[in-house]
């Protein structure tokens, strides 16, 4: 389990608590400004939040070293750069580096995951926005972490490679893998999560299963406009 | 061996030997014997290459991990204001009147890298932050800069003053083996160093924050690249003055060769880096100028078009 216990950030995070479950794909959601990415940082060990602690399993992630850290949770961040040009083998190749290996079982697992067999001697430069994103979480893969954390892992996605991401974390979760992604497409969170975390000014106005949480009242209380929801459970899609 | 590891190394081995015959007197090893050759090859030549190699290997070096470190293809080891810091201590060697006595000029010059690599650790040290990090770089070399200047502007003689300048130009040439004896160890420490920030620079491909999540300790990176640029660049500049544009320039001209993987670029940076370094003396000493080309206005002079094509280059990708 990976657990955050009363996170306090200043002007970011207001004694926000949580209880994620592996198995489980969680949906962080809320205007922006809410404080999404924040929490997703303090979830993966990269920022230090001023009061509270986030606990994996049983220890306090801070207590842990940076390489057991980050064998057990890949982050994928908002804005992933990619500063050298290096091939989309390369790229995903350095999800081994906290395990200090080349693992080329699990670069080829991963790259075939992320459907990338063709473009392993790419260079990044010459990658389309779709074909790079999937790279990025094909590098995450590639470490076999127990969570994946990914801030908004379908913003460069066409819809058939959303439906290919949200199907291989999917897969993940049912491997046993805790998956938490910040997003900004409620249908989507509505549609493929398991539990929703909605987010308002720092603070955690709702924690529990899409369909209880995403209702219009919580919609109008964070978004500020008045929704409704269409179609059928597993489908929906959101008219404002 | 990656094989531009193979190849630099096949360069420098053929290199070395070739550059002991060459300067003002040639030393053929098929013609007549020269008078002094054995006193030329041992005690001015085969110092001053093995300078040359062991310097440029340490700048080469100091630049694959700079640019690396701060995923800039235009970052020079002299960005962290050691150099200027070790200059500055040599500096003060000349105005007090000690560095004619043997070992205190490099000496002086290594205490001006430490209280550079000081400063930068204490105003940088604790946050991690590659920006920071930079910028404090940037105040202590310009800091520097500022007090040689003054140093030079109050030169309590003529003489101390042309001294300084000419210093500050960069040589090998007059380089005994004390100063290999200097620089050696500390620049071998310093690439030793260098090194082992390979895997901490791959992550830092992705960025600060995704390196993090890799299991970067940006803390003791941040002390690995004190250390390693500080002793190769503080023995470089204490043993031969600055000798800018290597750093820059060798890691560039080889990226392309590589893996794209900053650690990929450190080694084959040395080599290129000795080859270059070693190749500039040798240019050095045997174009027919009334006195000898000094190597940091040689290599200043290689660097600067470089540097403008690179420029050039990077505003049509831009535009």
């Amino acid at each position: 389990m990976l657990q955050a216990q009363h996170l306090i950030l200043p002007a970011r995070l207001d004694d926000v608590s949580a209880v994620l479950r592996p198995g489980e794909i969680t949906a962080i959601v809320g205007p922006n400004g809410a404080g999404k990415s924040s929490l997703l940082a303090c979830l993966a060990g990269l920022l230090a939040p001023s009061g509270g602690t986030v606990l994996l399993g049983e220890a306090s992630l801070s207590g842990l070293s940076p390489q057991a850290r980050a064998q057990a949770i890949g982050y994928l961040p908002q804005s992933p750069e990619v500063a050298w040009d290096v091939s989309v083998e390369t790229l995903v190749a350095l999800g081994r580096l906290p395990w200090r290996d080349r693992d080329a079982a699990a670069i080829d697992a991963a790259l075939a995951t992320m459907e990338l067999d063709d473009l392993r001697l790419r260079p990044v430069s010459r990658l389309s926005g779709g074909e790079r994103a999937r790279a990025l979480m094909a590098r995450v893969l590639a470490g076999g972490p127990r969570w994946i954390l990914a801030d908004e892992p379908l913003a460069n996605l066409d819809l058939a490679h959303q439906q290919t991401l949200l199907q291989v974390l999917r897969e993940q979760a049912r491997a046993g893998a805790g998956v938490v992604m910040v997003m900004h497409g409620l249908a989507e969170a509505m549609n493929h999560a398991d539990r929703v975390l909605v987010l308002f000014e720092g603070h955690l106005l709702a924690d529990g299963p899409p369909e209880a949480v995403l209702d219009q009242k919580a919609i109008r209380r964070a978004w500020g406009i008045e929704a409704k929801w269409l179609g059928e459970a597993g489908g929906r899609a959101l008219a404002f | 061996m990656s094989r531009l590891v193979a190849l630099l190394l096949a360069a420098l081995v053929i290199a070395f030997p070739l550059s002991l015959l060459a300067g003002r007197v040639w030393i053929d090893p098929f013609a007549a014997p020269v008078p002094n050759a054995t006193l030329i090859l041992t005690e001015l030549r085969l110092p001053r290459a093995v300078l040359a190699v062991i310097l440029g290997a340490g700048l080469g070096a100091a630049g694959a991990a700079m640019q690396g470190y701060l995923r800039n293809p235009l970052a020079d080891p002299g960005l962290f204001g050691i150099a200027p810091g070790a200059a500055l201590g040599a500096v003060l060697s000349f105005w007090t009147g000690l560095a004619g006595t043997p070992w205190l000029l490099p000496l002086f010059a290594l205490l001006g890298a430490g209280s550079a690599m000081a400063l930068l650790s204490l105003i940088a040290g604790r946050s991690g932050s590659a920006l920071l990090f930079t910028l404090a770089g940037m105040m202590i070399a310009s800091l520097a800069g500022a007090m040689m200047s003054l140093a030079i502007s109050l030169s309590p003689t003529p003489f101390a003053m042309s001294e300084i300048v000419t210093w500050l130009m960069g040589a090998l040439s007059d380089r005994s083996w004390n100063d290999v004896v200097i620089a050696a160890p500390l620049t071998l420490v310093g690439i030793a160093v260098l090194l082992r920030t390979g895997p901490a620079l791959d992550a830092l491909t992705l960025g600060e924050q995704a390196a993090r999540s890799l299991g970067l300790d940006p803390r003791r990176l941040q002390w690995l690249m004190i250390g390693g640029i500080g002793l190769t660049v503080g023995a470089s500049v204490a043993a031969a003055g600055i000798i800018g544009f290597v750093g820059l320039i060798v890691p560039h001209l080889l990226r392309r060769y590589t893996d794209g993987r900053p650690s990929q670029l450190i080694v084959p940076s040395a080599l290129a880096g000795a080859l270059l370094v070693l190749v500039a003396d040798c240019l050095c000493r045997v174009l027919p100028l009334q006195s000898e080309l000094r190597l940091g206005i040689a290599l200043s002079l290689l660097g600067a078009p470089f540097f403008l094509a690179l420029l050039l280059r990077l505003r049509r990708e831009l535009v």
